[in-house]
């Protein structure tokens, strides 16, 4: 089967990739583009892992095809951090110690800064429903959710 | 409240134990940049795929590849033909004793597919639509036979037998007739009929657990390459490379050199990871194609096909004096092995009854096959089986007996020189602290409201030490490279930098630590049984005083003075006594860059069995309101205590502590495996097998309470695995104390716990106290 010519953006540089019909975007962006920050856990949209954001929309990229991508602007974990500058939540991730094995890590930031986006000063419960797509299998959320809190007064300057 | 530790012995002064500093691997693991299973990849990989049985229970008459060979891209198959049958005899490997009989066969199917997802064949092809196709036109004639599920059913006489021929181990006599009964234990203490006759109060009650899986997030993955000469490289998201060395050389009948494997970081184990799944397929496959080969389990693979743990039927029984003294404690389980025998039921039952010293006990339990997937380790393997069961019985005793939960506990906990049932006298522990600290703590005395309740329960797990090699080299600019051979599961990088840097009085940044490939380091046995910062650490320790050691004889040969006039303060050298201030201070960066003239390079290194692993106790408190018109139970307020020996990182003590309590609250609440009668599981998806999420939580308070081990030089206990231990049995409690309701079976599911309040309704219970708003 041919395949299509596909062009979009990946954290801000232009992409452009010959995609198979089936491929999805997390396809795409680990096997194509080696993008191997956005992980795969259960290809069904239940766990969060591959989580990106598409024009700016929060997205299981599992359950996105990769020819769908044309003409957005992805983004992925790996566009976080600028040069050697980590983004905020990186920094609260790391300093509440917010990780275990750290599989989850990336589509748990990708998902935090779409929160933060819409709503940079979201309760306690509002950034545990947000995070309800995210699952996690060792920290059982405490000290996540109090780096995406801290994360987010940090980020409010305030 | 959070991020509480109790210290209660005086406390070394530490520069570094105790702190809370971020990961070395930590900016990797935000950034994307670390790399897991799934995450390497070779030039010219071809994709390996598994065909699993669809039939949970079914001879395998015949398999035919050929037209499966015949499709272009296709580059091997593999099948049962291609791994030599092994003997039944149980083979020590690390701690754990390994039966090849099994798991050639577990790893692919031979005269049987065992369970739903059983291997069958597998496929090497030039992309994963090739493989997909593949497997298509792979023909297995199967005969399909009669299929057991249930721990009651599979024992029963006329149960399809799974393994012909298979007679219980541990009776005597032994039986005359095959079972599935795998094999009898038993661990008794003193008389419990004469317990029994002294008691003013017996509770005798049956349990019902069911299996759960690890739910790791990172499923099964590897890369595996065979070179003509036989030299085989593979990297693998595992537990523990040396134990995948280990299986695959027995199993493709290589040499162990020839093996290199490489921990890639690892997505989570929970003990699931300590096996060997699609590895020796890998191998087998890029060993016929001549290409490396790249496998990757879906989500359905690895719920059909590893991991759980155990289902269980269990009956326990306590006896009580009125004064609250706990007299006999007798009980029996039957846990679920799989596929093939070795279920945790032995430490199910040796930690049973362990957390109080009761002068007569017996426990005998059963490992039982059926055509499930076969168990693998998950988190203190057994231990919240039956300590779910046990807790239940002791908190309906304080019930009965009228005594505060936490008083009937601390009159019977066990504590230094209580003698386990299962053996051991304990050295020192911490359960009698860790009770206090939950008395003290504001949870306990905390208003509930309505429909509200609160249960505690106390959990217990052994910890282990075993075989360890670490290594640590000083550069030549003075800064340190450390190599260790458990895999990072969790922040055990942090802890081993920090006990370097503790001895070595440097910082951390001058140490880098790596975990090192099978090739680069001596023997290490796997990362679990909560061992990893224990035998490790030791290791660090031992490698890191023969630094200094080495530093000292350096300086001593340079200024001419005998070594013991030496010492080694704040990472550097000096001279002391009598020729204190003969010579500048030297630092590390000093000795370093003079090694070569002084004897050269510097390293020092550990390779021991670490003795002296000790238990951690642990309470869990935990508040719950249950709705009476849907049945859920939401938890409220959740309170880990646990003892940790010393807490090297605090902050990764707690994350342990926080994340073994909502496993538990997931195994209590939701998880399960549900089959249809057809022995196919239902629910092999993250939709329907529901962990928790953070929706469903509250913060988790945890208390580390400091009971250090005398053996290990920080008095460090293993500690990851005991917090799944008491949640079943403290979320029990806390709905009884809610409800009025006793439930005996988890999980304890809305639609289960709806039922209760229906029943109890129509029948009008007394105890029943739901209030509907």
């Amino acid at each position: 089967m041919a395949k299509h010519h596909v062009s979009f953006t990946i954290n801000g540089d232009p992409t452009e990739i010959l995609c198979e019909t089936h491929a999805t975007l997390l396809d795409v962006l680990r096997d194509e583009l080696e993008l191997t920050g956005t992980k795969e856990g259960c290809s069904t949209g239940d766990c969060g892992a591959c989580s990106v954001t598409v024009d700016g929309r929060l997205v299981c990229s599992c359950l996105m095809l990769g020819v769908e991508a044309n003409g957005k602007a992805i983004g992925t974990v790996e566009g976080l951090a600028k040069g050697d500058k980590l983004h905020v939540l990186q920094e609260k991730f790391l300093e509440h110690h917010a990780l275990q094995c750290g599989i989850c890590t990336p589509g748990f930031l990708v998902a935090s800064k779409a929160l933060l986006e819409k709503n940079p000063d979201p309760t306690e419960t509002e950034v545990r429903y947000w995070l309800a797509g995210n699952l996690c299998r060792c920290t059982g959320y405490d000290k996540i959710v109090r780096a995406v809190m801290d994360a987010a007064t940090v980020m409010r300057g305030a | 409240m959070q991020e509480t530790v109790k210290k209660l012995t005086p406390e070394p002064e530490y520069k570094i134990i105790g702190t809370r500093p971020q990961r070395p691997d930590g900016v990797d693991k935000v950034t994307g940049r670390a790399r897991f299973g799934a995450d390497h990849n070779l030039p010219g990989q071809l994709t390996g795929l598994v065909l699993r049985s669809p039939h949970p229970h079914a001879n395998i008459r015949s398999i035919d590849v050929s037209a499966a060979m015949a499709l272009p891209g296709v580059k091997a198959i593999v099948t049962r033909d291609d791994f030599k049958d092994q003997g039944s005899e149980f083979v020590p490997a690390g701690e754990m004793l390994i039966n090849y009989r099994d798991v050639v066969r577990n790893v692919m199917a031979r005269e049987r597919a065992l369970y739903e997802g059983h291997a069958v064949a597998a496929v090497a092809a030039l992309s994963p639509s090739i493989a997909k196709a593949a497997l298509k036109l792979i023909k297995v004639d199967y005969e399909i036979l009669p299929h057991v599920l249930d721990v009651d059913e599979a024992m029963a006489p006329g149960a399809p037998i799974l393994h012909p021929g298979m007679i219980t181990a541990g009776m005597d006599p032994a039986p005359k007739r095959e079972s599935n009964v795998a094999k009898r234990v038993e661990f008794a203490l003193g008389d419990v009929a004469k317990g029994f006759a002294a008691a003013d109060v017996i509770v005798e009650r049956h349990f019902e657990t069911k299996s759960v899986h690890q739910g790791y997030i990172e499923p099964h993955a590897c890369l595996a390459t065979v070179a003509e000469d036989g030299q085989a490289d593979i990297w693998v998201s595992t537990q523990g490379h040396w134990i995948v060395r280990a299986h695959c050389a027995r199993l493709l009948g290589m040499d162990i050199s020839k093996i290199r494997v490489t921990a890639t970081e690892i997505g989570g184990g929970f003990g699931g990871k300590t096996v060997v799944y699609l590895e020796p397929l890998a191998l087998a496959l890029s060993r016929k194609a001549g290409k490396p080969v790249k496998m990757t389990m879906s989500r359905d693979e690895v719920f059909r096909a590893t991991g759980p743990t155990s289902g269980a039927k269990m009956r326990i029984k306590i006896g009580a004096t009125k004064d609250g003294r706990i007299v006999a404690c007798d009980g029996e389980l039957k846990y679920l092995a799989g596929a093939f025998q070795g279920s945790p039921v032995a430490p199910g039952c040796m930690c049973a009854f362990a957390p109080y010293d009761v002068d007569h006990v017996k426990i005998v339990g059963y490992d039982v096959v059926s055509n499930r997937p076969k168990v693998a380790a998950y988190r203190a393997p057994g231990g919240p089986i039956s300590g779910y069961a046990v807790e239940s019985v002791i908190d309906e005793l304080a019930s009965k007996l009228k005594l505060d939960p936490i008083a009937f506990r601390l009159k019977n906990a066990a504590r230094q020189g209580t003698k386990a049932a299962y053996g051991p006298k304990f050295g020192p522990v911490g359960l009698v602290e860790s009770l206090q600290a939950a008395q003290s703590h504001d949870h306990w005395k905390a208003p509930l409201k309505v429909n509200q309740g609160r249960g505690i329960a106390a959990g217990f797990w052994f910890n282990i030490g075993g075989e360890t090699t670490v290594s640590i080299a000083l550069n030549e600019d003075g800064t340190l490279v450390l190599m260790a051979g458990t895999p990072d599961i969790g922040g055990l990088r942090a802890s081993l930098c920090m006990m370097a840097a503790e001895e070595l009085g440097i910082g951390m940044d001058a140490i880098r630590v790596t975990i090192a490939d099978t090739q680069s380091l001596g023997y290490n046995f796997l990362t679990g049984g909560s061992r990893s910062t224990f035998s490790s650490g030791m290791g660090v320790v031992e490698a890191s005083r023969s630094i200094v050691k080495q530093v000292c004889e350096r300086a001593a040969k340079l200024w001419e003075l005998p070594t013991d006039a030496i010492e080694y303060v704040d990472g550097s050298v000096r001279p002391a006594g009598a020729n204190a201030g003969k010579h500048p201070p030297m630092t590390l960066k000093q000795v370093a860059a003079m090694a070569g003239k002084t004897g050269g390079p510097i390293v020092g290194s550990s390779s021991i069995n670490a003795h002296g692993a000790a238990p951690s106790f642990g309470v869990h408190l935990c508040d719950v309101e249950v709705d009476p018109e849907t049945g859920r139970t939401t938890i409220i307020r959740y309170t880990v205590i646990q003892d940790a020996g010393r807490a090297i990182h605090p902050a990764y003590v707690e994350g342990q502590y926080q994340g073994g309590a909502v496993q538990g609250i997931g195994w209590a609440l939701n998880e399960e495996y549900v089959y249809g009668t057809d022995g196919k599981l239902q629910n092999a998806g993250f939709l329907d097998y529901r962990i928790p999420v953070a929706s469903d939580l509250p913060m988790i308070d945890t208390v580390i309470v400091e009971v250090p081990n005398p053996a290990h030089p920080y008095g460090v206990r293993g500690i990851g695995e005991t917090p799944i231990v008491p949640p079943m049995g403290a979320i029990a409690n806390a709905i009884t104390h809610a409800t009025g309701l006793r439930f005996q079976s988890l999980p304890m599911s809305p639609p289960k716990v709806l039922a209760a309040i229906d029943a109890a309704r129509a029948v009008g219970d007394v105890n029943f106290k739901l209030k509907v708003a």
